[in-house]
């Protein structure tokens, strides 16, 4: 068994560590710094830690003047208060313009667990691809989410980076690269590819173990870059495997798998299985119920892995 | 003026309903403690006094409506809802689990009782004042109730639907604001000063009230007076303590979003009188 790390804690360290390399970094949050992580920013730099209250369209219009003063402002709060509360906010003030601003947002999907569809996002990454000028990140893991807080930062444009509320297993080394628009092939494969983003990458590892005792060899694609998206990595996927699955704890419409199918059927038509939620809203339960209701688990990945081999 | 025994037997209703919610949190395992025991009152008061509204028919037109938006809070509705009689008690034992009615925050299409879902801060007074517009629309006598969180009127859209309430002249429109002092990073003056609320409430024009949020007596003498206001919706301030009813409970910042333990619930059983 894996380490297991939020990565929302992840965030708040790599935060922290930028904070204490680059006086122009400032980070904004709405009431949940400690659910978010903000707050070990907050402790060490008060002076340039600002809490909007609950008032999420505030601060994501705040971030967008401090950026324009010149600040690199982080501002965090849950993804469906973010993307969804702050989204005018963010198309106008941060995508529209170009503003040099990160929303980190935690709680991204349904393993935010017993608050219920109320507070699990399942849209924003649609939402937020749907912007242009927008980068949208989300990391599989601590570490890669560690790499991606700080390329962002490096990164002179509105960036939006979906993290999670529960611990989820490492995947990537400590210290790994990250760079904005590239995936990763984190296993060989020729009968069929997984291409995954977030949580579902460590369930596609496991799917793919499960797979070769079948002596079925399957590749895994990590897209930490939701957008811009690794063209190039996923054509290749098609063309050498000829069958993809995509896993996003998200819902099917408009995120990974839509982006993913975008590209598969202008460039290079082969078939596609969509696991995510199917155009429906989360409920109350633990996490792990909640993945397997909603079909995200290696057991589900390993069904379409077979359904979408008998499409070949 | 409530004879005393009417207002004892609210208070011994309120006890009973604490704990319910401490009850429920503890087999919950998660779930909002400080803000449900700082509201139990003014709920007691509106489901058990108040509101006109009949369990045996949840749907029934004419009924008074109350919009939680603070929704975080459910844990207190729904304590209120069971011993109402809209579905067992026994339920409250589901809550926040897989497959119950009882949602995290309350839904509107899972739990009999419930009329909008809330959860996201700042919305749910805007669906209140949609409520009352259509309660006048209909030729209905009906009163609509809403309850805020002091941190939660730090959101624009608070202000937005206190502009519309006045403006629409929503006399049957009644809010209390649960002024407990505190949100989840802190004291609200810390962490986003909101205040003076009374003249802000006052400059937006409605009718404003403070009374002593766990005093049911006040409680329900406030939303007397709010019935018999004319051209105006009426903001009631209860100055609460959060996790009111625990010792070990009350003015932290840290209880907002934890159950009590085994041990805590033991504690504040006997705390309650109750074992
Ligand atoms: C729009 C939105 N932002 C953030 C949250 C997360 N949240 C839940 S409760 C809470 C604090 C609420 O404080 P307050 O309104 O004072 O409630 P109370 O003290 O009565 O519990 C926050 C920030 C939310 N539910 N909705
Ligand atoms: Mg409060």
């Amino acid at each position: 068994m894996s380490e297991m790390i939020a990565t929302r804690d992840a965030y708040g360290k790599a935060l922290l560590e930028l904070g204490q390399e680059n006086p122009r970094v400032v980070a904004l949050d709405a009431d949940l710094s400690g659910s978010t992580k903000t707050g070990m920013f907050g402790k060490e730099f008060p002076e340039r830690f600002f809490n909007a209250g609950i008032a999420e369209a505030n601060m994501v219009g705040m971030a967008a003047g401090l950026a324009a003063g010149g600040m690199i402002p982080f501002a965090s709060t849950f993804a469906v208060f973010a993307a969804g509360r702050a989204f005018e906010q963010i198309r106008q003030s941060l995508a529209y313009p170009k503003m040099n601003v990160k929303v980190v947002a935690t709680h991204g999907g349904i393993t935010v667990g017993e608050d219920g569809g109320s507070h699990q996002s399942i849209e924003d990454l649609a939402i937020m691809r749907a912007l242009p000028n927008m980068t949208v990140l989300c990391p599989a893991d601590g570490p890669e989410t560690e790499a991606a807080v700080r390329a962002a930062a490096a990164y002179d444009g509105p960036v939006f980076i979906r993290l999670g509320r529960s611990k989820v297993p490492v995947v990537f080394t400590e210290g790994c690269d990250f760079a904005i628009g590239r995936g990763a092939t984190l296993r060989q494969g020729t009968d069929m590819t997984f291409i995954t983003t977030g949580l579902m990458t460590a369930q596609a590892l496991e799917a793919a173990a499960i797979l070769a005792e079948e002596n079925i060899s399957a590749r895994v694609v990590h897209l930490g870059s939701i957008k811009p998206l690794d063209v190039d990595l996923v054509l290749q996927a098609a063309r050498e495997t000829g069958a993809i699955v995509t896993a996003e704890e998200h819902s099917v419409i408009g995120g990974l798998g839509g982006a993913v199918c975008e590209v598969i059927c202008e460039g290079y038509p082969v078939p596609v299985e969509r696991v995510g939620l199917r155009d429906v809203f989360g409920q109350s339960g633990l996490a792990e119920e909640l993945l397997a209701h909603y079909g995200l688990t290696p057991a589900h990945l390993v069904e379409a892995a077979e359904r979408v081999m008998r499409r070949k | 003026m409530l004879k005393e025994e009417t207002v004892r037997a609210l208070e011994q209703t309120a006890r009973q309903l604490r704990v319910e919610i401490l009850k429920m949190l503890n087999t919950a395992k998660s779930g909002h403690t400080g803000g449900s025991l700082s509201a139990i009152d003014a709920l007691t008061a509106l489901y058990f006094h108040q509101m006109r509204h009949d369990p045996s028919n949840p749907k029934w037109e004419d009924r008074d409506r109350f919009v939680l938006s603070k929704g975080h809070a459910a844990p207190a509705l729904y304590a209120c809802l069971a011993e109402a009689g809209y579905f067992s008690r026994d339920d409250l034992k589901t809550l926040r689990r897989f497959g119950s009615h009882l949602q995290g925050h309350p839904d509107m299409n899972k739990t009999p009782g419930v009329e909008v879902c809330t959860g996201s801060l700042g919305q749910g007074l805007s669906q209140a004042v949609g409520l009352a517009i259509a309660s006048k629309l209909a030729g209905r006598s009906a009163r609509i109730y809403s309850l805020l969180g002091d941190g939660e009127v730090q959101e624009g859209q608070i202000w937005e639907a206190t502009m519309a309430a006045a403006h629409f002249k929503l006399d049957n429109l009644c809010v209390i604001l649960d002024h407990n002092g505190l949100q989840i990073d802190g004291e609200v003056e810390k962490v986003m000063n909101v205040g003076p609320l009374g003249p802000k409430f006052l400059s937006f024009n409605w009718h404003v009230l403070e009374v002593d949020g766990h005093d049911i007596q006040a409680i329900c003498q406030a939303l007397e007076n709010a019935d018999e206001t004319e051209g105006r919706p009426t903001m009631i301030i209860a100055r609460t303590v959060k996790g009111k009813g625990v010792p070990f409970f009350e003015h932290k910042a840290s209880y907002h979003g934890v159950p009590p333990s085994d041990d805590e619930l033991t504690r504040a059983l006997e705390h309650l009188g109750h074992s």
